[in-house]
């Protein structure tokens, strides 16, 4: 557990970041969204020190981080960032071993865990292990960077805008491994980002921040039906509010005995893609799959239904 | 590139025959002798002086090269950075002053011979490598740094790991062209009894004979050619291995 406790960070006497509270449980995803100069990177950066806050304490599993000497500290933090920041001129063992390196591991448990890895992000290692990281392409590099920060198996994985500086089709991708790879590791997870449709997409709780405070704490769902103030509301957006809430819903949660024409959907998409489905096509009803086999439909009605269930509960 | 596989070869093939066989260039030189004189230097061999010439070099721009990097670190730490302008006009300074000039006054304190020399070099080949290497040190990848810090590397481990080996190919260039401009001005040495190739050239001017002022300054020469292309060889396999 990560207790973020009373953090105050003061630039010349006017907070970055003023006296932010807030409790994250582990093995889950917190995603703080703000607009820049929200103080939501000074917020992370404080939590591996690389701010020092002016006032107040961040304690991981009840220990203190002040405690701690701040290099130590980020050994056992994971740190990716925007941009990557892979060593140009180590390869990509070398990077993705730098924390393991830095802790003593022996060489041997070194290599495997790069393997490891490397597999865990479908890069082959016999082709990427030797190679530099200029010698990449910027997916690949952002999964890297991702895998170096996961190295060492640290209690807390720090990320900052780690998907900013990929295309969209990359992003969404990088976003859905992100996911897989947080539930088969159960790590805990805090992501900073400016764009809300990545929060609502990664996160288990949403952090809002606005002019250095914390405003929201909450569910996605929570933060789309109940924004706290105006600025929650506007970073959500009016218009794409109920499409946002119809994104966290699965189909199977809507199936119902029955047939429909044209192409069936997987399970586990949203009731937005079936949605979307309904509209282009002009459908009333989507045929529903399961692993290839049709498993029954959703309707149209069913969904307009439950967005209006959701939005008033 | 293409034309520097025939060149370099040809180039050191050449350097060594007038280095260790000088008779074989009696013919070429002769017509620029004085009438009578000889057209060879033949005082002191020219594999000696080249040694010798060499030797002066390396040391100085080794001494330079340390001092210059130490610093241009020191100053680019935030405790240091306070003495970057003190420094920057410190290492101007050697520059302005010219290596003549420094000779003149070492003398009295160093005696004759290589001391004075070293000095001069030594001063002169400070500022082309301190400039670059602040340039290096100052301008590395900021995402790379702030990595490199959030992966928790203490101050040292940064420096020796990353900043470094960065920095590498941009300073090279900076002694790159300290060498090669030491090279050259290794040759004043000889006025003030160093041995150095300069001994042939000035030979050569005293006395008139333009033959040993071509023999000196074409060795000198083409030791500068072929040691600058192989440093510009080793910075362009480092950029290509760091760059990317």
């Amino acid at each position: 557990m990560i207790e973020i406790d009373k953090i105050t960070r003061l630039y010349n006497g006017v907070p970055a970041v003023d006296a932010v509270t807030m409790t994250i449980e582990t093995g889950t995803v917190t995603v703080i969204v703000g607009t820049s100069g929200s103080g939501k990177t000074t917020l992370l950066r404080m939590i591996n020190r690389l701010e020092e806050p002016s006032s107040g304490e961040v304690r991981i599993n009840g220990e203190s981080t002040l405690t701690i000497k701040p290099h130590i500290l980020r050994r056992r933090i994971g740190y990716a960032i925007q941009g990557h920041g892979l060593f140009p001129h180590h390869t990509v063992a070398r990077n993705i071993g730098a924390v393991p390196e830095l802790l003593n591991w022996s060489a041997d448990k070194i290599s495997a865990r790069v393997d490891e890895l490397l597999t865990l992000f479908s890069m082959e290692p016999e082709t990427f292990r030797n190679r530099y990281p200029g010698e990449l392409s910027g997916g690949q590099q952002q999964r890297v960077g991702v895998a170096r920060a996961l190295a060492s198996r640290p209690d807390l994985l720090l990320m900052d805008e780690p998907f900013g500086a990929l295309d969209p089709v990359i992003r969404t991708r990088a976003q859905d491994d992100l996911r897989r790879i947080q539930k088969q590791l159960g790590s805990t997870i805090i992501l900073v980002t400016h764009d809300m449709e990545e929060a609502i997409r990664l996160a288990d709780r949403v952090a809002v921040m606005d002019s250095g405070q914390l405003v929201q704490h909450g569910t996605p769902a929570e933060i789309i039906t109940r924004p706290a103030t105006e600025f929650v509301a506007d970073m959500v957006g009016r218009v794409e509010r109920p499409l946002r809430l119809l994104s966290l819903v699965p189909v199977s949660e809507l199936v119902e005995e029955g047939v429909a024409e044209g192409e069936a959907l997987p399970v586990e998409a949203s009731l937005r893609d079936a949605l979307s489905a309904c509209l282009w096509t002009g459908r009333a009803a989507v045929p529903v799959e399961q692993d290839g086999v049709l498993v029954g439909r959703v309707t149209f009605e069913a969904i307009r239904a439950r967005a209006r269930a959701r939005a008033h509960p | 590139m293409r034309i520097g596989t025939f060149l370099r070869p040809a180039l050191t093939l050449l350097l060594l025959a007038l280095v260790l066989r000088p008779v074989w260039f009696t013919p070429l030189f002769a017509p620029f002798a004085s009438a009578g004189g000889p057209v060879i230097y033949e005082r002191a061999s020219l594999l000696s002086l080249s040694i010798s010439h060499l030797g002066l070099v390396a040391a100085a721009s080794a001494a330079a090269t340390l001092v210059a990097v130490t610093l241009a670190i020191l100053v680019t730490r935030p405790a240091g950075a306070a003495f970057l302008p003190l420094s920057r006009t410190i290492t101007n300074m050697g520059q302005t002053f010219p290596p003549v000039a420094v000779l003149a006054l070492a003398v009295p304190a160093l005696g004759f011979g290589a001391g004075p020399t070293l000095v001069a070099l030594f001063l002169y080949g400070l500022l082309p490598i301190f400039e670059n290497a602040i340039v290096a040190l100052s301008t590395l990848p900021p995402a790379t740094m702030e990595a490199a810090r959030g992966i928790g590397l203490n101050r040292w481990q940064q420096l020796v790991r990353v900043e470094l080996p960065l920095a590498l190919p941009v300073t090279l260039t900076g002694i790159r062209l300290s060498v090669v401009i030491a090279l050259g001005t290794a040759t004043l040495g000889s006025t003030v009894a160093a041995r150095t190739l300069g001994e042939v050239i000035i030979a050569g001017l005293l006395t008139n004979n333009t033959a040993f002022v071509l023999q000196g300054g074409l060795i000198v020469g083409l030791f500068a050619v072929l040691i600058y292309d192989a440093l510009v060889q080793l910075e362009t396999r480092l950029v290509r291995r760091t760059g990317g």
